[in-house]
């Protein structure tokens, strides 16, 4: 059973982040990332070619977070690879002991680096995960064949709760945990009272007692990053007070992880809510001091070990 | 029907560099409706190339991508050095066959299946599938419409009803929702859509249709 797994069935409150692997072969850009994050975290995402960008492969980049004792959680978007390669890649990660997987359908090709790419989408998040609930739960391939040896994974999809149709979403939620997803980490929460109210609805059917729900939380560090995020990255929402108050700061690296950390409080009490998912791409080093200022360090990774 | 686009015009003179007479050939069919390849266009275009110094002549095919039609502009075809097909693709590519040793090319690029949508704008609608499933959905075809043919969509960029791919788009999942919610059957989108096969769509390889029932 990974670590993160069991963090969150012993009831712990879990705190995972996000690191991007290099657009190149330094090994140790991830090294130094997991380093700064070991002991504050339970789980790293290790991206797939995020916002469609070539990257160092998620598959080797869990490796080398592994060598650095910090448990991955392979993400795997379903624009690159069809069913025979995704499931090709999910046999190799169960051999070589990488427990997390999170199924993401992935950003569209045309908003990175090489837009003339054909994409593939064979078959979306939804999909992936009863494909992978399948093979470990009834030891099948998607075409019905047996797969053999052991094929265990802990489960995630993402999902945002901020995205239209916004009545649809906690359906949509239902979808993924019925297909097999057995933890969700959810778009970054800006907007605490949008969140909440969707979480009332997961509540009502009941989703948060049939997977952990971490809530997912970005540090910013200027207006203009907020700015641009509010722009450009795909169902982000950021009220105008939060703005406003970047708008205002002197400090406005300082404010930002005083943002974060009111955040994390809040999503703390909502009912439901069972860890965090950091978000800090190309801040890492920040997450520490949020983790430590929200009361969350240490983490019970060795009392659970 | 068949949407195309006519090729920018430097492109058409660059491919007619080697030759010196073209014979432009409109499609009396789909290209026709959508205002790209019918015979106003290769009149006008046909006009064009005269005046860049070509022996251009313009003429309407009915239908280019049935055999027949074409072979009723045998003679013609025979005094010039090149055709310019605007038909779509396969009418290029049925004419060519009709006549092997000739000199073809594309005067437009075959966009998709779609619809006119109001005067001027055209939309895609169907990728020929092979396989209709397309009313589980509203009649809104995800293969096709959704950036990503998200068959348990929508995913988590859709916004105000328009696509986080292109903006100006409509995001397909959100027209989903709102006629299957307007029909009073949003219950069925809550079921998981199963892995599409795709054996029946272009991914199987060229297509090809028997029907003994009409064969002669
Ligand atoms: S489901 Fe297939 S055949 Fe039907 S509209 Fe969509 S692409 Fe066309
Ligand atoms: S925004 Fe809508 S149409 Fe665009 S990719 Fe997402 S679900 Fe598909």
């Amino acid at each position: 059973m990974s670590l993160l797994e069991e963090i969150l069935r012993k009831g712990f409150f879990a705190v995972t982040a996000e690191v991007g692997p290099p657009k190149g072969t330094e090994r140790s850009v991830i090294e130094k990332k997991c380093l700064q994050l070991r002991g504050y975290v339970d789980a790293v995402n290790i991206t797939d070619n995020q916002t469609a960008i070539v990257r160092l492969s998620s598959f080797a980049s869990c490796l080398i977070a592994r060598e650095c004792g910090i448990e991955p959680v392979m993400q795997m978007v379903c624009r690159d690879r069809n069913r025979i390669a995704l499931q090709s890649d999910f046999l190799g990660a169960c051999a070589l002991g990488i427990e997390n997987i999170l199924c993401l359908t992935g950003d569209h090709q045309s908003m990175g680096n090489h837009p003339q790419a054909k994409n593939v989408f064979d078959v979306d998040s939804v999909q992936l995960l009863s494909i992978f609930h399948n093979m470990c739960e009834k030891k099948v391939f998607e075409n019905g064949e047996n797969v053999k040896g052991e094929v265990r994974a802990f489960l995630g999809a993402g999902e945002n709760p901020f995205a239209d149709p916004m009545e649809f979403r906690v359906y949509r939620l239902a979808k993924k945990i019925k297909a097999g997803a057995q933890f969700i980490q959810t778009q970054a929460v800006f907007d605490v009272e949008i969140f909440a109210r969707f979480m009332e609805e997961v509540r009502k059917m009941g989703l948060h007692e049939q997977a952990y729900i971490l809530a997912g939380v970005i540090p910013v560090k200027s207006l203009q990053a907020m700015r641009y995020m509010e722009n450009e990255v795909p169902g982000l929402v950021i009220p105008t007070h939060l703005l406003r108050r970047m708008e205002k700061s002197k400090d406005p690296k300082e404010e930002g992880v005083k943002i974060c950390v009111e955040i994390i409080g809040e999503l703390k009490k909502i009912e439901g809510v069972r860890g965090v998912h950091i978000m800090a791409i190309a801040w890492e080093s920040i997450v520490p001091e949020i983790v430590t200022r929200s009361n969350l360090y240490p983490r019970p990774s060795r009392e659970v070990e | 029907m068949i949407v195309g686009e006519r090729k920018p015009i430097g492109e058409i003179i660059g491919n007619l560099k080697a030759f010196q007479s073209v014979l432009i050939l409109a499609c009396g069919t789909c290209v026709t409706v959508c205002m790209s390849g019918g015979e106003k266009e290769a009149r006008e275009l046909a006009a064009l190339l005269c005046l860049k110094g070509f022996t251009a002549q313009a003429r309407v095919i009915e239908r280019q991508c049935e055999p027949e039609f074409n072979l009723l502009l045998q003679e013609e075809i025979a005094s010039y050095e090149v055709l310019l097909s605007l038909a779509c693709g396969i009418g290029v590519q049925v004419l060519a066959d009709g006549f092997p040793g000739k000199s073809v090319l594309p005067g437009l690029n075959t966009t998709f299946m779609g619809a006119p949508i109001r005067q001027g704008v055209w939309e895609e609608r169907c990728s020929g599938c092979g396989d209709c499933t397309v009313h589980h959905f509203g009649n809104v075809c995800p293969i096709t419409r959704c950036a990503k043919s998200l068959l348990n969509g929508p995913c988590g960029g859709s916004k105000g009803g328009k696509c986080e791919v292109k903006p100006e788009r409509d995001c397909a999942w959100q027209l989903i929702y709102d006629r299957m919610n307007a029909q009073g059957r949003l219950e069925e989108l809550l079921s998981i859509q199963p892995p599409k096969n795709w054996s029946s769509s272009r991914y199987g390889g060229q297509r090809k249709m028997f029907r003994e029932d009409v064969t002669l």
